[in-house]
């Protein structure tokens, strides 16, 4: 029994130091491509506009609905408390610019995005096509890691700006029918109370979140093993390691942030 | 001329190639047959460089795999190889003609204005036409198999691997690929290694038949001497008999007897 125990365990440290070891490999190959051979612009495009294009409505709409909810929480607190409602322009502004609409947009993205990514590739995997790749003279990281890479990180900024301003928006219009909050107080508190280094911070946390889902996705894809059950599990793990990875490395990326002044 | 000396390839604890010697002449075909699992499509692997042996080298035209280190090197050795995968691994997302011309981006300098009738030409070669728009997955197993050839001989290689190419298909078609690979050797004069568990298909296309068995060479010879070998492990593999040295469990375990299930 004990015996078991510590060998599960110790199988479990072992897979996990040779999956990191993979993926630090990948980050390695993927910088090292990048800096060395051309990159295949023609497919950055097409996933620019598969992970961009393709989630911009899923996207939009989650942050229009998180803006009206924290307009509806924010307005109904503070009435609670003030008698009015207070300050509903500068909390979802200030919530969704710097924390929600980056993080939000980029767990929508692992979800949406990133399992197609590691589906795609780890089907490849399966069935031998990018050994095919290798086979005709070019390398996977090249032709399926970078563009992705490179695509995520032009992509998922702008993403989140768009979700900003959808959030911004929507939480405009539940202060507004709901509370009656008019249209100049709405703004005033956000352009009075918002300067550049807010904006900036949630800026910075979408590169952060752009490479830990591409490249985790990527890694999970092309070392997929084990045919249709195989490709399921490599893109659950895809999904579930993005999504807790983003979570974790917000908190570390705001306390970073914050120690540079950027808050 | 391809020289393997001494080839052992491991995959974690499992020892798949147990010191493979062998030399595929120039010009000539070599059929390597054996069980599932024996490492016969390994062995193709590491010739063509995407497996690295523990132990051992393989030459080709002088030309060490293990000791190619830059991507010029790298490219410049696959530049002289087809492969033909066991399924095709034909790339969902491209057209058949943009499959078969992928290769030429990376591996030579061929204009891309030339693509579309270099296509055409190495799909008449393989017998079809008239398919160059159509998707992998529009494709009978036949037709994918002859893309697939198509691809494997676009950038006009000195050697051709052939993956188990008869696999899946019916008897007919299975001749009608074992003729092409005939016709192709003839018109192309290829030095060609081809994998295969099918002794009608091995005995037509052979210049020599490589016999393999966990891992080791077990004999190598021209196809009329391996008919009458009496090795005994040949002998019961292209017999294609249970009974013999090489023992394939019917099932993994012994069925307990009726009474002492009852009792």
């Amino acid at each position: 029994m004990i015996t078991t125990v510590v060998g599960g365990f110790g199988r479990f440290i072992l897979d996990t130091s040779e999956e990191t070891g993979q993926f630090t490999f990948l980050v390695r190959s993927t910088f090292g491509w990048m800096t060395s051979s051309k990159i295949e612009w023609r497919q950055t495009l097409i996933q620019m506009s598969r992970i961009g294009v393709g989630s911009l409505p899923v996207t939009a709409m989650t942050a229009f609905f998180t803006g009206m909810v924290l307009a509806l929480q924010t307005g109904s607190s503070s009435k609670h408390f003030f008698n009015e409602p207070l300050f509903v322009g500068t909390v979802v502004s200030f919530a969704l610019v710097m924390e929600l609409g980056p993080v939000m947009t980029a767990i929508v993205v692992a979800g949406r995005a990133g399992a197609a990514i590691a589906a795609e590739l780890g089907t490849m995997k399966v069935t031998e096509q990018i050994d095919a790749l290798y086979t005709l003279g070019t390398d996977p990281v090249r032709y399926l890691v970078i563009p992705r890479f490179i695509a995520f990180m032009i992509v998922l900024p702008l993403l989140t700006v768009a979700s900003d301003f959808t959030g911004i928006l929507g939480g405009y219009l539940v202060a507004k029918a709901k509370y009656a909050i008019p249209a100049t107080v709405y703004w005033h508190d956000i352009i009075n109370n918002m300067e550049v280094r807010h904006f900036v911070h949630g800026f910075l946390k979408t590169f952060i979140f752009a490479g830990v889902v591409s490249l985790v996705s990527c890694f999970k894809g092309v070392t997929t093993r084990g045919g249709a059950e195989g490709v399921g599990k490599a893109t659950t793990a895809a999904v579930v390691i993005s999504m807790v990875l983003v979570l974790v490395l917000d908190y570390f990326a705001t306390a970073v942030l914050n120690a540079f002044g950027i808050t | 001329m391809i020289d393997a000396e001494g080839v052992v390839k491991r995959f974690g604890p499992r020892t798949i190639l147990r010191g493979i010697d062998m030399r595929v002449e120039t010009g000539e075909t070599l059929v390597i047959i054996g069980g599932s699992g024996c490492g016969k499509s390994t062995f193709l692997k590491c010739v063509i460089g995407l497996h690295h042996p523990e132990e051992g080298k393989i030459v080709v035209d002088g030309v060490e795999v293990a000791k190619l280190k830059t991507e010029r090197d790298i490219a410049e050795y696959r530049r002289k190889f087809g492969y033909l995968f066991q399924e095709g691994a034909l790339f969902d997302s491209m057209t058949v003609w943009e499959n078969i011309t992928f290769g030429l981006r990376y591996l030579t300098d061929i204009p891309a204005g030339k693509y579309r009738k270099i296509a055409s030409d190495c799909l008449a070669l393989v017998g079809l036409k008239d398919v160059e728009d159509f998707k992998p997955s529009e494709l009978s197993g036949g037709m994918k198999k002859r893309v697939a050839l198509a691809r494997a001989i676009a950038a006009q290689p000195s050697y051709i691997l052939y993956d188990e190419p008869t696999t899946g298909l019916d008897p007919i078609m299975t001749d009608v690929i074992a003729d092409l690979i005939l016709d192709l050797q003839k018109q192309l004069k290829v030095t060609a290694i081809a994998v295969t568990h099918d002794m009608k298909a091995a005995y037509k296309v052979a210049s020599r038949i490589a016999m393999f068995h966990e891992g080791k060479v077990l004999q190598v010879a021209h196809p009329e001497i391996i008919k009458i070998s009496d090795n005994p492990y040949v002998r019961q593999f292209v017999d294609g008999s249970s009974e013999g040295p090489i023992k394939m469990k019917l099932k993994d375990f012994e069925a307990e007897p009726a009474a002492e299930r009852t009792s």
